[in-house]
């Protein structure tokens, strides 16, 4: 067992480092750090970044145009891209629809979609959720009947995460008969969103953000060469992808750099005579939150090194996405503290990207209770962390 | 990054784990606790034969590796099996402080016949007064005409009834709290002037409140009024061995109640069936594994440091304190009435997972040691 890089593993966070110098945009890395909103373009312009140095898509096999890398380069990435400010991909098309179409796809499929992902060309976004199918996701409602070479859409997706940007949208829809057990009647398909027939209407979150919406289909016409390998296997297909997909769902190099500013933070405000962090009760939330986020690094590390000596993720790799979720909702509710009667004051042009004014306290003190707000999604989406704990429980536990 | 363990390592892990299965079963080790001796010389035997006892002492001091990794590798094994034998005590404290401190004569003197087994030590350091704090010492160490003689209380001498030799801890010069003026004493455990009031701990391990007085010593370990780092390096050696011990002790405390809630009904149906229980299982899981590569963490930042990372060592006391807590609580509650028997090896698991909790420094006091560094 040893901790060291090898020497090509050094060249390579050499590499990543100088990238990210020269390449990331300044500007948005400043947003990123202070969790500001970022506009479609910015997101846009910094994957187009990354595919023109090859690295927009870190977990695609090579053969569709992915990095290769392996998994300590892949650690190495995120944590030199959280160090320097940059904004995660968004994973609608890179990492999440992009491993199903190349899995499961056709020829034809991967030669008409792929490309344009991997170019940040086509926005996709996620149709999964419905008002009657959180936790219980194969309870989707929305139809896709079969009308000659066609399917026609009917329903209604919820929490749709920046669909208000979106070219296409992939679904978990229903082609079986009402009849049908509901895992054996769900068809993964793809639709294209400029259709006239569907409409999107936006939801404002607790933290007054226009980040999800609402994507009704109103008889939507389409193609039948748009339905991703079978009718009636779309449900295996999104839980292979779930269970495949394990890097970096801890966020572990964000919380990482998450906690470093929580104290410097806290180093440097005053707290009367002294300094927050002097303060021995709040100095002690720290400590412990920064050795579970040590642990959890591990635990991801542990996972990593299985999967780069060919072996199976062991079971610890399960609890990524729990202990992950926790460890940023108690990062964000520290910054609320520290930032006290500061973290009250909600102005909301100040945290819109073009914000050039004076902040009422300082910036990050101004942004802290969003973010926590925001942030209380994480133990929701995803399969919320009870359903993680029931995963568990039947899969790894035996219960 | 490398976490896979050398073919040696293998070895060692495969003998160890051995061992406890045949030869340390739960009745077995019920025996040895309620023995005179309160452990077994025969197994003492048996770790002096298959070398485990060379473990955590380098080759250059007759040993076979020395590494944090080893140690893990041995005392989870141990943590399975709750051994009792004085290991810690014997091995990795007073063994380690002769191999750290000692000079050319005081290591062939002792690392030998500890390495054959036929000596007990122990490492007296801990006071009534002194709680955690190391450089707390007011045992002193009287100077007359070039010779020391010792007078004080040390607690909770880990195999302190058994030993033959102890190392005590004493201060030669300054104040109570002085970092400055500790020195370590090679002292004959069964002179005169030394009482000692032996004991079992609540965790059926051995061990003995001594009184000194103007007790001769067999000489000085180390430099004069400095073993203070010598003290601190031995205490987290000896940390890091309880952690992996709890690491081992945990997976077993969480196996043994996975198995009985999938066997014991209550309302007609298996108790491992309600979800309110899932999910605390589920947690005791979390929690082992957040242990788990916590420890893992202390053992490589250790090894790739020269046998020493006190920040990392703290982080994992502190989270291996708090996973052995709730683990241990969780066993007891989720087993019922049968937890609380003394005839089931999940309430005794609970006993050391919580004497762990307090051995050199609580989870409180390594996670401001944490903080501070």
């Amino acid at each position: 067992m040893n901790l060291n890089f090898t020497a090509e593993e050094k060249d390579f966070q050499q590499e990543v480092q100088q990238f990210l110098q020269e390449k990331l945009p300044k500007d948005t890395a400043v947003k990123t750090r202070k969790g500001l909103h970022l506009e479609k373009e910015a997101y846009i312009e910094w994957q187009q970044i990354l595919n023109a140095k090859g690295w927009a898509a870190t977990n695609w096999p090579i053969e569709y145009g992915g990095t290769g890398w392996s998994p300590t380069q892949k650690y190495i990435f995120a944590n030199e891209c959280a160090k320097a400010g940059a904004p995660d991909v968004v994973p609608f098309g890179l990492k999440m629809v992009a491993p199903i179409i190349y899995t499961f796809g056709n020829e034809e499929q991967k030669q008409r979609f792929l490309p344009d992902i991997l170019a940040s060309k086509v926005w996709w976004c996620q149709g999964y959720s419905e008002t009657g199918a959180g936790s219980d996701l194969a309870g989707v409602r929305t139809t896709a009947v079969r009308d000659g070479d066609e399917y026609v859409i009917n329903g209604t997706k919820t929490w749709t995460t920046l669909g208000q940007y979106a070219d296409w949208i992939f679904c978990l829809v229903r082609t079986g008969p009402p009849s049908a057990k509901n895992q054996e009647a769900i068809s993964f398909i793809l639709i294209n969103m400029h259709d006239p027939k569907i409409t999107v209407s936006p939801i404002i979150t607790i933290d007054g953000k226009h980040e999800v919406n609402e994507v009704h289909f109103d008889g939507v016409r389409v193609p039948a060469e748009n339905l991703i390998g079978a009718e009636g296997q779309g449900w295996t297909y999104a839980k292979v992808l779930l269970t495949h997909e394990r890097t970096g769902i801890a966020r572990v190099a964000i919380s990482k750099e998450r906690l470093v500013q929580l104290k410097e933070l806290a180093a440097t405000s005053p707290d009367g005579d002294n300094k927050l962090m002097d303060d021995l009760i709040f100095a002690q939330k720290v400590a412990k939150l920064e050795i579970d986020l040590l642990a959890l690094e591990y635990t991801e590390l542990r996972t990593l090194s299985a999967i780069s000596t060919g072996k199976a993720p062991g079971p610890e790799s399960s609890i990524l996405k729990i202990v992950g979720t926790q460890i940023i909702q108690a990062i964000d509710e520290l910054y609320v503290e520290a930032a006290g009667y500061y973290s009250m004051p909600y102005v909301p042009q100040q945290f819109h990207d073009d914000f050039d004014g004076q902040y009422i306290g300082s910036d990050m003190a101004a942004n802290s209770a969003l973010r926590y707000f925001n942030n209380r999604k994480a133990s929701i989406y995803g399969g919320s962390n009870e359903i993680q704990t029931n995963i568990i429980s039947k899969a790894v536990l035996g219960l | 990054m490398d976490f896979s363990l050398s073919s040696e390592q293998k070895m060692i892990q495969d003998s160890v784990s051995r061992f406890i299965l045949n030869d340390y079963d739960f009745d077995t080790r019920r025996k040895i606790i309620t023995s005179a001796a309160g452990y077994s010389q025969k197994n003492w035997n048996t770790f002096a034969e298959l070398g485990w006892l060379m473990l955590p002492f380098t080759e250059e001091d007759g040993g076979l590796g020395g590494s944090m990794t080893d140690l893990m590798l041995v005392m989870e094994e141990f943590g399975k099996g709750m051994v009792v034998e004085p290991f810690i005590a014997t091995a990795v404290m007073a063994g380690g402080l002769v191999a750290l401190a000692g000079n050319q004569q005081q290591k062939d003197d002792y690392l030998p016949r500890i390495m054959a087994g036929e000596l007990q030590m122990a490492f007296a350091y801990a006071e009534p007064q002194s709680r955690y704090q190391l450089n707390n010492v007011t045992c002193r160490a009287n100077e007359t005409q070039g010779e020391f003689f010792l007078s004080g209380h040390k607690s909770v001498v880990l195999n302190g009834n058994h030993a033959d030799t102890l190392i005590v801890s004493a201060r030669s010069s300054g104040e109570n709290s002085d970092e400055q003026g500790i020195s370590l004493f090679l002292v004959d455990a069964n002179h005169p002037s030394v009482k000692r009031e032996g004991y079992a701990n609540v965790d059926g391990h051995q061990a003995a409140d001594i009184w000194f007085d103007n007790t001769p010593t067999l000489g000085l370990l180390g430099e004069q009024d400095n073993a203070l780092p010598a003290i601190n390096n031995i205490i987290d050696k000896a940390t890091l061995a309880i952690c992996a011990e709890a690491v081992g002790a945990m997976q077993i405390a969480h196996e043994r109640t996975l198995e009985y809630a999938k066997t014991r009904k209550q309302f007609g149906r298996t108790i491992g069936s309600f979800q309110a229980l899932q999910h605390r299982m589920v947690n005791m899981f979390i929690e082992h594994q957040q242990a788990k590569s916590i420890l893992l963490m202390a053992v490589l930042k250790m090894d790739s440091n020269n046998g020493s990372d006190a920040k990392a060592l703290s982080a994992a006391k502190s989270r291996i304190g708090q996973a052995a807590n709730l683990v241990g609580r969780e066993a007891i509650q989720i087993h019922g009435g049968i937890g609380m028997t003394d005839e089931l090896d999940v309430g005794h698991i609970f006993k050391r997972l919580t004497t762990i909790q307090y051995l050199f420094g609580s989870t409180d006091v390594h996670t401001k040691r944490f903080a501070s560094l």
